[in-house]
């Protein structure tokens, strides 16, 4: 499974053209993007890295709809974001992406369930559909049996779990994934990447992975290196296999 | 997001929270049982006092001598001398809303049977006096026209007046003193009951006004003439005719003011209404006051909730929350917070008022009307105190939101 296959295949799924951000603190102007173009193809599996204030971060959050680029467009699925309201992007969030975060971001005393439900909800998914599609996630993320436990009863690792089952309820055209492993050991970090892995490769789904690890980031096919707000390297990840 | 989601999402935040919920319920519990209760216990006490005054006899007119606009001062009954029997017959012979007409003499004294002596007041009327007062007669009968011409000494006597002096004996026959004038009982009122404070109906003697007149006083004038107009509807044309008759009969020239003074119970009792309206009103403003800070109460507990719960507000806006659904939560937790303490509040209110007016002997209905109000008074609290929070929480940054620690 080449790269090049895929693009052919199945298209662009995130466009970035001159996309800048720049933030005022103070009226002083302090660039965090200074000009990005990039083109994500369907069911690749991307990873960005860089040093902290590389920009990464801030990319990231243009990438998920939730912060706005100053200049330039992010067209997503052939959307130019860039443009929309507040609401049309809580949308696109909802139908379009799947967060995994490094603190796994769940809600606390609320169900293994009702968290991977929490998308659906939101898009006014009928509540045993809601649940039928939870219970299948969840299972496929080997957590049968935690349905009703809350997420300080559980594991890193389990908790990470069902924060991907959450980003892959409402089917999302890309995922993205915030330094999942940061707040995990290594043979976690491993078990986690893997299910990564194994989404992109059986699934192809498309994978978007902001790390600063090297070993992590090397899990995907192609590595972005930001610094200083510029994308410096754009490589295909040629020891993707020797792992 | 659907309503039902909203509103279960909103209920299990309050129940997780269920300690913190039930303090900050009870502001407003409190604040509505408040104004529930002074309502219900003001609207109990207008009651009463509608019904004792009502209770003076229905389509009562009461002419007093002298003028209430002699510089604003009435000078109390009798320190005027310008009301005459021949007075009231004119007003029973002339004036056509009027039904029937009682003259009035007063004086209080001391009344004696054999060993016991009570101190009354000694009402010298007419023989239409219970008409007039709508007041029926228990035992015997009343005095009648033949008596009051004669100036006969006998009388009729109020509830108190024979359990003071008679105890268990039957009065009807026997004779009591009067400053130290003999009187033959002939009847027994029903009892009446008091009129505003202290003033009791029971307490008193009705005799001939014309014995009271030549035998106890010596006077040959008026206290007061008792009026009864045919209708409700004509008791205030009867009270123009009375006074057309009245300034005629006095010579009182077409400037001059009236040197009498006309007073109907219609009157009186709205004059009266109006002032316990008034303290209704103005005990339930001060008991919303307590609703005020209950909504306060909200408002703060709300602000802490959104700042606590703040990576929750990121985490529902990252998964595609919209403003909207993020305001309808927080709104919701508001509202049901003080919907709740308010129907409590109504139902603590009117067990209270109900208690209390059992105990003050006051009559209290619980209406619809003001419960309903209460509600909604509690509804809207709870929106007008849960915007402020529920708007900032859905105006959150979600990247600042999500990274809140």
């Amino acid at each position: 499974m080449s790269q090049d296959i895929k693009q052919g295949n199945n298209g662009i799924v995130v466009k970035a053209v001159g996309l800048k951000k720049t933030y005022f603190l103070d009226a002083v102007a302090v660039p965090a993007l200074k000009e990005v173009n990039l083109e994500i193809p369907k069911g690749s599996f991307v990873s960005i890295t860089g040093a902290s204030g590389s920009g990464k971060t801030t990319f990231m959050n243009i990438l998920g709809c939730l912060d706005k680029p100053t200049e330039g467009k992010y067209i997503l699925e052939g959307t130019d974001v860039s443009l929309l309201t507040p609401d049309r992007l809580a949308e696109i969030r909802n139908e379009r992406i799947g967060f995994i975060f490094q603190n796994f971001n769940l809600l606390a005393r609320t169900s293994a369930m009702e968290n991977v439900e929490l998308p659906l909800v939101y898009a006014g998914v009928a509540r045993h559909e809601r649940q039928k599609k939870a219970l299948e996630l969840l299972e496929m993320m080997g957590l049968k049996g935690f349905e009703t436990h809350f997420p300080q009863q559980l594991s890193g690792g389990q908790q990470q779990r069902i924060a991907i089952a959450r980003a892959l309820v409402n089917s999302p055209s890309i995922i993205l994934a915030d330094e999942p492993t940061g707040n995990l050991d290594s043979k976690t970090s491993y078990e986690i990447m893997n299910i990564l892995k194994r989404l992109n490769e059986e699934m192809g789904v498309t994978i978007i992975l902001v790390t600063h690890e090297h070993d992590i980031a090397e899990y995907a096919q192609r590595i972005i290196t930001f610094k200083d707000g510029l994308v410096i390297s754009d490589t295909v990840n040629t020891k993707k296999d020797t792992l | 997001m659907n309503l039902p989601e909203a509103f279960k999402v909103s209920s299990r935040a309050l129940y997780k929270n269920k300690m913190r919920s039930v303090l900050t319920g009870l502001g407003v519990i409190i604040g509505i049982a408040a104004v529930v209760a002074l309502v219900s216990i003001g609207q109990g006490v207008s009651k009463k006092i509608e019904n004792q005054i009502s209770s003076l006899g229905s389509n009562l007119l009461i002419v007093f001598p002298g003028s209430t606009s002699m510089g604003g001062v009435h000078g109390g009954i009798g320190s005027v001398i310008t009301l005459m029997p021949s007075d009231a017959t004119a007003i029973a012979n002339e004036a056509r809303d009027v039904l029937y007409v009682s003259p009035a003499v007063r004086w209080v004294g001391q009344t004696i049977y054999q060993n016991q002596n009570w101190s009354t007041t000694i009402m010298g009327v007419g023989t239409n006096f219970p008409m007039i007062r709508d007041w029926p007669i228990a035992e015997g009968n009343f005095f009648d026209k033949e008596d009051v011409e004669a100036a006969t000494n006998v009388c009729a006597i109020g509830q108190v007046v024979k359990e003071q002096l008679f105890g268990g004996i039957d009065p009807i026959g026997k004779i009591i003193k009067i400053s130290n004038i003999p009187f033959r009982v002939v009847a027994v009122m029903t009892p009446k009951g008091t009129v505003g404070i202290g003033q009791d109906q029971d307490d008193m003697i009705l005799a001939p006004y014309t014995t009271i007149q030549k035998k106890l006083l010596g006077i040959d004038y008026l206290n007061l003439i008792f009026v009864k107009a045919i209708s409700s509807s004509a008791v205030n044309t009867a009270q123009q005719e009375i006074e057309s008759i009245l300034r005629q009969r006095h010579n009182i020239k077409s400037k001059a003011d009236d040197d009498f003074t006309i007073r109907n119970v219609t009157d009186m009792l709205s004059a009266i209404m109006n002032i316990t309206n008034i303290l209704t009103i103005f005990l339930g403003s001060i008991a919303s006051i307590a609703l005020l800070v209950g909504g306060i109460g909200i408002m703060n507990i709300m602000l802490v909730s959104v700042t606590e719960r703040t990576r929750e507000i990121g985490i529902r806006m990252a998964v595609g929350a919209k403003r909207r659904d993020i305001l309808l939560q927080f709104l919701l937790e508001a509202v049901t917070l003080s919907t709740i303490g308010g129907i409590i509040g109504i139902i603590l209110g009117s067990v209270l008022s109900i208690t209390a007016g059992s105990f003050i002997k006051i009559p209290i209905t619980i209406n619809i009307f003001p419960i309903v109000i209460a509600f909604f008074f509690s509804f809207a609290v709870g929106v007008f105190f849960g915007l402020y929070p529920a708007t900032k929480a859905s105006k959150l940054n979600p990247i600042e939101a999500l990274r809140y620690e």
